[in-house]
């Protein structure tokens, strides 16, 4: 995919499309608490991950789901928000 | 002699492990529990194959040592032969899941470093072939150093090998070593490590699109998705009520002909009285409920099991959000509605203390199968069955509104308590969602079976010996001629002591005499009603339709309103107030709870019976 290099930055994973795959670049841990950070590792979320966006945040501010490997995983908007994706090559 | 070695059964939630579990023991399991703790303990034997038995363990399913709820803290004691009431397995099987090794795999390292002897099953590797994913076991075994068995547990594949692999490592246990130290922490360096493991002994992945990524297309989606929980939760009500009529005719029937026994085959008296007055009347009004309450967990288990759960605790999240909980509540919340008791348990798996507190004590207002025997009884008897509209009936709009203002009532009582007692900050959303299976019949039987007992214990204990109790002092004294029977004996006057304090919410004397025995168990209020009028009228066989009849002559229809108000709220029910004690470690919350929920219930039926009043019903 020859995406322009304007994309190719880090933006929240909530602004991927349904589907759309992305590999996180960076996570914010400074705006978790230590039992998400914690969490989030556990459910084996890190820098380098790839992961696809599975069901946006609902319109209401639902939590969204992603697929991190081969496991489903909910967050809700303000972990997600601390999550950086730049779009898989 | 030694004991038969203890081998526990440890890994990720979502792994198979109660699966495998199942497999192993069959039907030869012990549900306990950890002492000073509330956690579950599920044990079973096994044979190896030499014929030596083995003891195994289930551990509650977590992602590492470090845990975060109190049942992957019993899962880390355990492990590490600090559990108090539990000593040190002789071997672990670490149950992983095939198609998830990048995950499983970082706890089965720090497992593996704790030194005890280990046996790893490899497992659903049906569904990771499925899914295009082929794996190299001899790379697994040699990354890992242990040994690594191939199994299906859900269709007793590799059990044989398990079982064999298992022998030489409890052999080998004789340099068993307390663990503790070398143990790696850090989740990183962890997870480094198992994505290399999982590289290497991965042979081909082929991308296929799953049923579950298509089944959560719909399942999640932001307008089909809560259409169809809407949809299935509409369905189990229904079944609860409908499917459940059949069965409940028969142990009507069934109970029916013992009491016709009792009476043609024992003399005139105390005794015969006592049986089929007090105990059979007593105990048959509980156990008709049965069905229902088997329905409804059917319907809870399968749900669980094919991992559709999990997705409706998803779609709740927003709304248990608003009263600062989060969609982790919802599964205990539903259970509840079968019996508070195995949903107050069910909220172990929140890790957040104040969200689990909460739930707790809002369980009690989910309309549970204890309340459904006094509303039918005082909605038949008092509710006209009016159609309203095609298929909606007054009586049955009326169950709906009670039940409904239950979920309102929780909804508010979370609101307030999160903002005051149980204040903090929101634990959040963070779940793994399962993939979806089949559910097996003989685990859901299982389960089934498990909470039958349970039922029919209480209504052989508790409920039979306060139905008895009641009698008795409802008996005695024999009033004089003329002199009604339920105001003149020993019951009859705690009853008198009663009403002074619920007189202005619009309650009889009968209703005084009911709610202490509903103190025991909600059910038993049903039992009390007719055994009031079975002692008034000892001519009369207190059959159903008797009942509901003096319900038409002794109450007012704000009284009925009043009364089944009360019974939305107060929390007449010894065993939830037991569980709540047990699991929160203390009185504090329980007498909380009790507090608040009176309180509530006397407000609520005093206000219906004033406004009831003032409409001039």
């Amino acid at each position: 995919m020859n995406a322009p290099s304007r994309l190719s930055l880090p933006r929240p994973l909530a602004s991927l499309a349904h589907a759309q795959r992305g590999r996180v670049a960076a996570v914010d841990w400074q705006r978790l608490t230590a039992p998400e950070a914690r969490r989030l590792r556990e459910l084996g979320l890190d820098e380098g991950v790839e992961v696809e966006l599975v069901r946006k945040p609902g319109w209401l501010g639902g939590p969204m789901a992603c697929r991190i490997g081969r496991m489903t995983v909910a967050l809700r908007r303000h972990v997600a928000q601390a999550i950086h994706i730049a779009p898989a090559g | 002699m030694n004991p038969a070695p203890l081998v526990a059964l440890v890994g990720n939630p979502n792994a198979g492990k109660s699966a495998l579990f199942n497999a192993l023991t069959g039907a030869r399991q012990k549900v306990g529990n950890y002492p000073g703790v509330t956690v579950e303990r599920h044990s079973g034997r096994m044979a190896l194959p030499d014929g030596r038995p083995v003891e195994l363990v289930d551990l509650p399913g977590t992602y590492s040592l470090d845990p975060s709820s109190p049942d992957e803290r019993v899962t880390r004691d355990v492990v590490m032969g600090k559990q108090q009431g539990e000593r040190l397995p002789d071997a672990l099987i670490v149950v992983i899941d095939a198609s998830n090794l990048d995950n499983h795999l970082r706890f089965a390292l720090q497992l593996i470093q704790l030194g005890l002897p280990i046996v790893i099953a490899l497992n659903m590797v049906d569904l990771a072939e499925r899914d295009g994913l082929t794996l190299d076991v001899a790379v697994l075994e040699a990354e890992l150093g242990v040994p690594v068995v191939p199994t299906v547990a859900v269709r007793k594949r590799g059990l044989d090998d398990l079982r064999a692999r298992l022998a030489d490592a409890v052999r080998s246990g004789a340099l068993k070593v307390r663990p503790g130290g070398g143990v790696q922490h850090d989740i990183v360096v962890l997870q480094r490590r198992a994505r290399q493991i999982a590289t290497a002994a991965t042979v081909s992945e082929t991308a296929v699109r799953r049923w579950t990524h298509r089944l959560d297309a719909v399942a999640l989606h932001p307008i089909a998705g809560p259409a169809l929980l809407l949809g299935l939760l509409f369905v189990m009500f229904q079944a609860v009520f409908s499917w459940a009529k059949p069965p409940q005719d028969a142990i009507e029937i069934g109970f029916g002909w013992l009491q016709q026994l009792a009476v043609t085959g024992l003399p005139a008296g105390f005794l015969r009285d006592f049986l089929t007055q007090g105990i059979l009347a007593g105990v048959g009004a509980v156990i008709v409920f049965l069905p229902q309450i088997l329905i409804l967990f059917a319907f809870i288990l399968v749900l669980e099991a094919s991992g559709y759960m999990v997705r409706a605790a998803f779609l709740m999240d927003r709304l248990m959000a608003t009263v600062g909980l989060s969609g982790r509540a919802f599964i205990p919340l539903l259970s509840s509605f079968a019996c508070a008791v195995p949903g107050i348990m069910a909220t172990r798996t929140i890790d957040d203390e104040k969200d689990r507190l909460t739930t707790i004590l809002i369980a009690p207002l989910m309309t549970c199968s204890a309340r459904w025997p006094v509303y039918t009884l005082v909605i038949a008897a008092m509710i006209p069955d009016t159609r309203l509209l095609p298929l909606v009936h007054l009586q049955g709009l009326v169950m709906f509104a009670l039940l409904l203002i239950g979920v309102i009532g929780a909804y508010g009582v979370a609101l307030v308590l999160r903002r005051t007692v149980t204040r903090g900050v929101s634990s959040g959303f963070m779940m793994e969602m399962p993939k979806y299976q089949w559910p097996r019949l003989s685990d859901v039987v299982l389960g089934l079976w498990q909470r039958a007992w349970i039922f029919l214990k209480r209504a052989g204990t508790t409920i039979a010996l306060t139905v008895a109790l009641l009698w008795v002092l409802a008996s005695y004294p024999i009033a004089p001629a003329g002199v009604k029977q339920s105001e003149y004996s020993i019951a009859g006057h705690i009853a008198s002591g009663i009403e002074v304090v619920v007189k202005p919410i619009g309650f009889n004397h009968d209703i005084a005499l009911a709610l202490l025995p509903a103190m025991a168990a909600r059910e038993a209020a049903v039992a009390a009603i007719g055994t009031v009028y079975a002692v008034d009228n000892p001519d009369d066989d207190a059959g159903q339709a008797k009942v509901v009849d003096q319900l038409r002559h002794r109450w007012s229809l704000a009284t009925a309103l009043a009364f089944l108000m009360w019974f939305v709220f107060a929390p007449q029910c010894i065993s939830t107030i037991a569980v709540t004690r047990r699991e929160t470690n203390g009185w504090k919350w329980p007498l909380f709870m009790v507090g608040y929920l009176f309180s509530l219930a006397y407000i609520a039926a005093g206000a219906t019976y004033w406004t009831a009043v003032a409409f001039g019903l």
